[in-house]
C-alpha cells in the first residue's frame, strides 16, 4: 500500500464517511427516539433529543413481556442459524460436486419454498402445529424457520462450493481419502468463509422473521420481540409507544451488531488466508 | 439448467437400466453420499411445505369464504378468472413490478459500489462492514415504523424537510416505500458480491494493470465476467424478494393510496376479508409471477442455478 496517493486515501476516507452515514442515519433516529423523554414523543420532529433520559429502557424491562421475548428470539435464532448451516452445507456439497440422480428434484424443491409466498402458508402451518402440539413453543418456530432457511443457505453455499479448488480434494483422495473425509478435512476447513457469511444471512432472516412469529405463537411461551413490540404498538389506539418500540429495537439490534463483529473477523481472516488460491 | 441437469439425469438413469453394473464402486459411493448428504435438508424442506403449498393450491379452487363457510364448494378456475379480469390485481401488479425493477437495479449499482468499497478499502474496513449490515439486521417492522414517522407531517424530522405529506401521494408514496426497501436491504446484495468480489484473483488483476488496463477497464473486462455468477445469485435473490414485498409497505401506507402490491392484496384478501378462496388464488398467481421470473433468469441469463455443471 506504499503507492497510495493522498486523492486515493482521501476518496476511500470520503466513500467509507459516506456510507456510514447512509448506513445509520436512520437507526440514530431510532436511538434519538428511544432516549427521548416521553412526553417530548408527541414531536417526532427532534432529530437530536432535548431531554435524554433512560425512562423508555426501564419501561420494557420492567415486565416480562419484552425479557422474555428477547430469550425466545436469541434461541430461535441460534438453533436455526446452527442446524440450517450445517444441514444446508451437506445438501450444498452435494449439489456442487456430486453427480447423482434427485439433484435436479433437489434444486427444484428448494426453489419452490424460496419462491412461495410465505402468507399462504402461515394458515395451514398453523393447523399443521396445532395438531402436532407445536403451536406456540420454540420449535414450532424453529422448524419452519430451518425449512425458509435452508434454500437461500444452499443456493449460497453451493454458490461458494463451486469457486473452491477441488484439486485438493482429488489430491487427498489420491492419497487414499474417501469422499467422506475429503469433505471433512479438506473441503470443511476451506469452505468455513462461506458458511459463516451464510451464517450471518440465516441468523438475520430468523432474528428479523415477523409473519410465522406473529402466527404460530400465542403467549410469552415462543413469542419473539419482532411480534412482542407489535403488541407494544396495539396497547393503545390513540397512543403509539414509540419510546418502547424504539427502545426494544435499539436492544434487539446489540445482538446483531455483536455477532455481525465476532463472524466478521473469521470471515475476513479466512477470505484473505488465502483459501482461495489453496 | 434444468435442461441440462435433467439431461445428465436420465442419461445416467438409461445406463443404468441397460447394462446391469452400471457404476464403478467410487460412483456408487459418491451417489450414496449425494442422497445422504441432501436428505437431512430435503426432508426438512418437504416435512414443513409440502402440505401447505398443497393445501393453498387445493383452497385457490374452492369457493371459500370464511364469512360464509357453509357456501365453501369446488369451483375449479372462477378464483382465478375472478382475480385475472379484475383492476385492483392488474394495478397491485404493475405498482409490484415498478417497485421490483427499481429498487433491484438500484440496489444492484449501490450494492457493487459498497461491495467494491467494503472489499477495497484502505480505512476502516471493519466499521464500513458493520454499519452496512445494520440497515438489514434491524426488523424490517421497526425500521418502516421509523421511516413512516419520519414522513409523517409535523412529527417527522423529513416530513419537515420536504414540507409536505409525501406518504399520501400515489408517486412519492411508491418513491419512499422504494427508498426504505433499498435502504433495508442493499447491505444483503452488497454482501454477496463482495463474497463473489473476493474470489477475483489478486494475480489476474495486477496482470491486467500490467497489461495497461485502466481501472475501469479491469472492472468490466476481468472483475464483472468473474463475478457474474455470484452476481446473478443476488440479483436472483432480491428480484423474488421484492417481488413479494410486504412489511415495508403494510407499515408506511398499509396500501392506501394505491400503492398496494400483490402480496398485500393477497393479504387483505386472507386475513381482512377472510376470503381463503381468492386470497389463496392470489398467493398462487404471485408464486407463477416469481416462478416466471426465475425461469427468466436461469433460462435467459444463464443464472448458474445450483447441480448446473460449470461450463
Amino acid at each position: 500500500m506504499a503507492a497510495t496517493t493522498l486523492k486515493q486515501r482521501f476518496g476511500w476516507g470520503a466513500g467509507d464517511t459516506i456510507v456510514i452515514a447512509w448506513a445509520l442515519f436512520p437507526v440514530w433516529y431510532i436511538i434519538a427516539v428511544s432516549f427521548q423523554a416521553p412526553a417530548r414523543l408527541a414531536n417526532w420532529g427532534d432529530f437530536w433529543p432535548t431531554q435524554w433520559t433512560l425512562e423508555n429502557y426501564r419501561g420494557i424491562f420492567k415486565t416480562s413481556e419484552f425479557t422474555r421475548a428477547l430469550v425466545n428470539s436469541i434461541v430461535v435464532a441460534v438453533i436455526t442459524t446452527l442446524i440450517a448451516v450445517v444441514l444446508g452445507s451437506m445438501a450444498a456439497y452435494a449439489v456442487a460436486r456430486l453427480r447423482f440422480p434427485g439433484k435436479t428434484a433437489l434444486v427444484g424443491v428448494s426453489l419452490l419454498i424460496a419462491m412461495f409466498p410465505a402468507i399462504s402458508l402461515v394458515t395451514p402451518l398453523f393447523n399443521i402445529e396445532r395438531f402436532l402440539g407445536l403451536l406456540d413453543t420454540w420449535w414450532g418456530l424453529i422448524i419452519p424457520d430451518i425449512a425458509f432457511a435452508l434454500p437461500l443457505s444452499i443456493y449460497t453455499l453451493s454458490a461458494f462450493f463451486r469457486e473452491i479448488p477441488w484439486e485438493l480434494e482429488k489430491a487427498a483422495k489420491v492419497d487414499g481419502a474417501t469422499p467422506t473425509q475429503a469433505f471433512l478435512r479438506v473441503i470443511a476447513p476451506l469452505a468455513a468463509p462461506g458458511m459463516f457469511t451464510t451464517a450471518i444471512l440465516v441468523f438475520i432472516i430468523t432474528w428479523n422473521e415477523f409473519l410465522l412469529a406473529i402466527s404460530l405463537t400465542s403467549t410469552l411461551n415462543a413469542r419473539t420481540v419482532p411480534a412482542a413490540i407489535a403488541f407494544f404498538t396495539g396497547s393503545s389506539q390513540f397512543e403509539t409507544p414509540s419510546g418502547s418500540i424504539a427502545a426494544a429495537a435499539v436492544i434487539i439490534t446489540i445482538p446483531i451488531i455483536v455477532f455481525v463483529l465476532f463472524f466478521q473477523r473469521r470471515i475476513v481472516a479466512g477470505l484473505t488466508s488465502g483459501a482461495v488460491k489453496g | 439448467m434444468t435442461q441440462a441437469t435433467a439431461d445428465v439425469g436420465t442419461r445416467a438413469e438409461s445406463t443404468g437400466r441397460r447394462k446391469k453394473p452400471p457404476l464403478s464402486e467410487g460412483a456408487k459411493a459418491e451417489r450414496r453420499l449425494g442422497w445422504l448428504l441432501c436428505a437431512p435438508a430435503v426432508i426438512v424442506m418437504i416435512a414443513v411445505t409440502a402440505y401447505p403449498i398443497g393445501y393453498a393450491v387445493y383452497l385457490s379452487l374452492e369457493r371459500y369464504d370464511l364469512r360464509f363457510p357453509n357456501e365453501a364448494k369446488f369451483i375449479g378456475f372462477a378464483n382465478y378468472a375472478t382475480v385475472l379480469t379484475n383492476s385492483f390485481w392488474w394495478h397491485a401488479f404493475f405498482v409490484t413490478l415498478i417497485i421490483t425493477v427499481i429498487s433491484v437495479a438500484v440496489e444492484l449499482v449501490l450494492g457493487m459500489l459498497i461491495a467494491i468499497l467494503m472489499h477495497r478499502t484502505l480505512y476502516a474496513r471493519g466499521w464500513v462492514r458493520t454499519a452496512v449490515l445494520v440497515p438489514y439486521g434491524i426488523v424490517t417492522v421497526v425500521a418502516a415504523f421509523s421511516w413512516q414517522f419520519a414522513w409523517t407531517p409535523g412529527q417527522g424530522y423529513l416530513a419537515e424537510l420536504s414540507g409536505g405529506a409525501p406518504l399520501t401521494e400515489t408517486g412519492s408514496a411508491i418513491g419512499l416505500i422504494i427508498l426504505a426497501e433499498i435502504w433495508k436491504t442493499t447491505p444483503f446484495m452488497a454482501l454477496l458480491l463482495m463474497a463473489g468480489l473476493s474470489l477475483v484473483p489478486e494475480d489476474l488483476q495486477k496482470a491486467a494493470k500490467v497489461d495497461g488496463a485502466s481501472a475501469f477497464q479491469r472492472f468490466m473486462r476481468v472483475t464483472l465476467p468473474l463475478m457474474k455468477p455470484a452476481i446473478l445469485v443476488a440479483l436472483l435473490f432480491r428480484t423474488l424478494d421484492a417481488f413479494r414485498i410486504f412489511d415495508n409497505i403494510y407499515i408506511l401506507t398499509a396500501g392506501a393510496h394505491d400503492t398496494g402490491s400483490v402480496s398485500i392484496l393477497g393479504y387483505d384478501n386472507l386475513f381482512t376479508a377472510l376470503n381463503l378462496g381468492i386470497g389463496s388464488a392470489i398467493s398462487i398467481l404471485i408464486f407463477i409471477a416469481v416462478a416466471i421470473i426465475a425461469a427468466l433468469f436461469i433460462v435467459g441469463f444463464g443464472t448458474a442455478a445450483p447441480g448446473q455443471e460449470a461450463k
